[in-house]
């Protein structure tokens, strides 16, 4: 009788796996069939000598794609303009969004309206605001350049290109990292600030020894989203320089390579070593900050 | 007594005012000055000022008469319509097998869907251009939606996931006890309360489609599959030789229309998607 009821429960259990199993097949397959695959292929362009303009030559030729990509200095100077672009802006938008999280969870008239007028950056078609930024810096059509650099093209300087890249990387996803901060700043419980203050403490320090170890993990999670993504940037080089003056990141630099030098072997070296990049860039963040990273095993979690 | 405190709070309401103002002018003045360009005339285009001195819809006009920006918007919409629908339906099954049924390899999908959540595009470009050249798929609907997808589904099964977690599914049990069809519970309980859930996702996923650049400029080359954002950077003015600037500007606007009005229509919706996503990871 018992060994009954076990047997119809693990049936049941057993028909439950296989519906979630049918219902999650479709999603998984689309995800590895789009991602999975191209990452191996590329793996395997990346070992040719493969130009589209010399089809006839392709051949295998081991890691000497990456030999001539880790030895060029384009390369290097587009990983250096990256992870300055990445670094310089992630550390400004923490700030700045924090405040904006701040305004967000606390004005006292108007709360609609920010997180309305937030969404807006968060919202808009990156291409579309870069060429705003770009007409705005550009000499004569452009009321900033006007105002900050009437005699100059900031845009064709090496060092003020990389600083209206960064601004316009920054305007872009700040309300981003504002709200995933949000999300952690519901967490506060209001009577630990209310406690904290009876006991003395001023609003900074509340702030800092109340409000910032609750959030650390809404912290942790804003942070490695958004350095990830903005170690991808793109559209906001290609837009507003296009590359030129070595201010090209990676996936500048590998898209000019694959369709403009139409260089499939160089320009598969170079997907191979930004994905390798990124997967260390994870993997150190989760290593340093261990459970408060999402996803894993805990993805049951409530 | 009584009138300091409310002078006090006066005080605050003011100071808040002020931050939320900063906020908006913060949020607006791109989109602004976006704006003004695209109703200024040729003539005073360069003038650098803020707020156009003639105001025209000259440059609406042109690129309506255009087929370069006309086929750009058709293929915009009907790519992030599709993508977003196939994305939200696949990710729908998903997060309710991820909210109600235990399952091993669970943990592995959530997972799975994260890392692609992080995933450097770029690795993507140079693999699938090769794959979609030799499959024919180069410059299609389907070559652009496959990738829309594939990025959307993340997007789609963390926010309804989150969503159907919250969502009371003994209603469901006590509706057929009460004698309604497993039908009629799905239609009249479950369905209206897991609506607002698929109307965020379908929003998020329809921004990110809306907004990609690195795909729809690398897997088309031909106004066939051309979305909006990638056309842009081929725009040339009412002639081949005349500056672009004003045909641009306008554009810009016209895919910047409907990112408004789903921000002032959904606003509550998508920051409680955004931040959902978030905490429940």
């Amino acid at each position: 009788m018992a060994r009954q009821t076990r047997r119809a429960l693990s049936e049941n259990k057993r028909a439950e796996r296989r519906l979630a199993w049918l219902l999650c097949a479709p999603a998984a397959l689309v995800m590895l069939a789009v991602t999975g695959w191209p990452i191996i292929y590329s793996v395997w362009l990346s070992l040719q000598r493969y130009d589209l303009k010399f089809p006839e030559q392709r051949e295998f030729i081991g890691l000497d794609n990456y030999a001539s990509v880790l030895t060029n200095q384009y390369w290097w100077s587009a990983f250096g303009v990256t992870m300055l672009i990445t670094v310089v802006s992630v550390a400004i938008e923490l700030v700045l969004g924090m405040g904006l999280a701040i305004i967000m969870h606390r004005a006292l008239v108007g709360r609609g309206l920010v997180r309305t007028s937030v969404l807006i950056p968060y919202g808009i078609v990156t291409v579309v605001a870069a060429f705003s930024w770009r007409y705005a810096w550009t000499p004569g059509t452009g009321y900033l350049a006007n105002l900050f650099t009437p005699d100059s093209a900031p845009l064709t300087d090496r060092t003020s290109a990389l600083a209206i890249i960064i601004l316009a990387e920054i305007w872009k996803t700040t309300p981003f990292m504002a709200l995933l901060l949000l999300a952690g700043l519901a967490l506060v419980p209001d009577d630990l600030l209310k406690a904290a203050a009876v006991d003395g403490a001023t609003a900074w320090q509340r702030f800092i020894r109340v409000t910032v170890p609750v959030m650390k993990p809404a912290i942790l999670v804003a942070l490695l989203f958004r350095t990830l993504d903005a170690f991808r940037i793109f559209d906001n080089v290609f837009v507003l320089t296009g590359g030129a003056n070595e201010t090209s990141s990676v996936s500048m630099l590998t898209y000019n390579n694959l369709l403009k030098g139409l260089n499939l072997g160089i320009g598969s070296t170079m997907s191979v070593l930004v994905f390798l990049t990124v997967a260390i860039i994870a993997f150190v963040f989760i290593k340093l900050f261990g459970t408060a990273a999402p996803g894993g095993s805990n993805g049951g979690r409530r | 007594m009584a009138g300091l405190a409310t002078e006090h709070s006066s005080a605050r309401k003011w100071r808040w005012g002020l931050l939320d103002a900063i906020v908006v002018v913060y949020a607006f003045i791109p989109v602004l000055w976006i704006a003004s360009l695209s109703f200024k005339t040729p003539e005073t285009l360069t003038d650098g000022r803020f707020v156009p001195r003639v105001w025209t819809l000259e440059n609406y006009r042109t690129i309506f008469t255009t087929d370069q920006f006309v086929r750009a918007l058709g293929n915009s919409i009907g790519i992030a319509l599709i993508a977003t629908f196939i994305a939200v339906v696949l990710g729908m099954l998903a997060a309710y097998a991820i909210a109600r049924l235990d399952f091993p390899g669970k943990g592995l999908l959530v997972g799975v869907a994260l890392l692609i959540a992080m995933f450097p595009q770029v690795s993507l470009v140079s693999p699938l251009f090769e794959i979609e050249r030799n499959l024919g798929l180069f410059d299609t609907w389907t070559g652009l939606i496959l990738p829309y997808i594939t990025f959307g589904l993340p997007l789609a099964i963390y926010t309804l996931s989150a969503f159907f977690r919250q969502i009371p599914w003994d209603l469901e049990k006590a509706a057929k006890i009460d004698g309604a069809t497993q039908a009629q519970a799905f239609r009249r309980v479950i369905a209206p309360l897991a609506a607002p859930g698929v109307v965020t996702a379908s929003i998020l996923v329809f921004i990110f489609c809306w907004n990609d650049f690195l795909f729809a400029i690398s897997l088309t080359s031909t106004e066939r599959a051309r979305t909006v954002p990638a056309a842009l950077s081929f725009f040339t003015g009412a002639s081949q030789f005349e500056d672009p600037t004003g045909s641009i500007s306008a554009a810009a606007m016209v895919i910047t229309i409907p990112i408004i009005l789903f921000v002032l229509l959904f606003q509550r919706r998508i920051v409680a998607g955004l931040t959902a996503g978030a905490v429940k990871g």
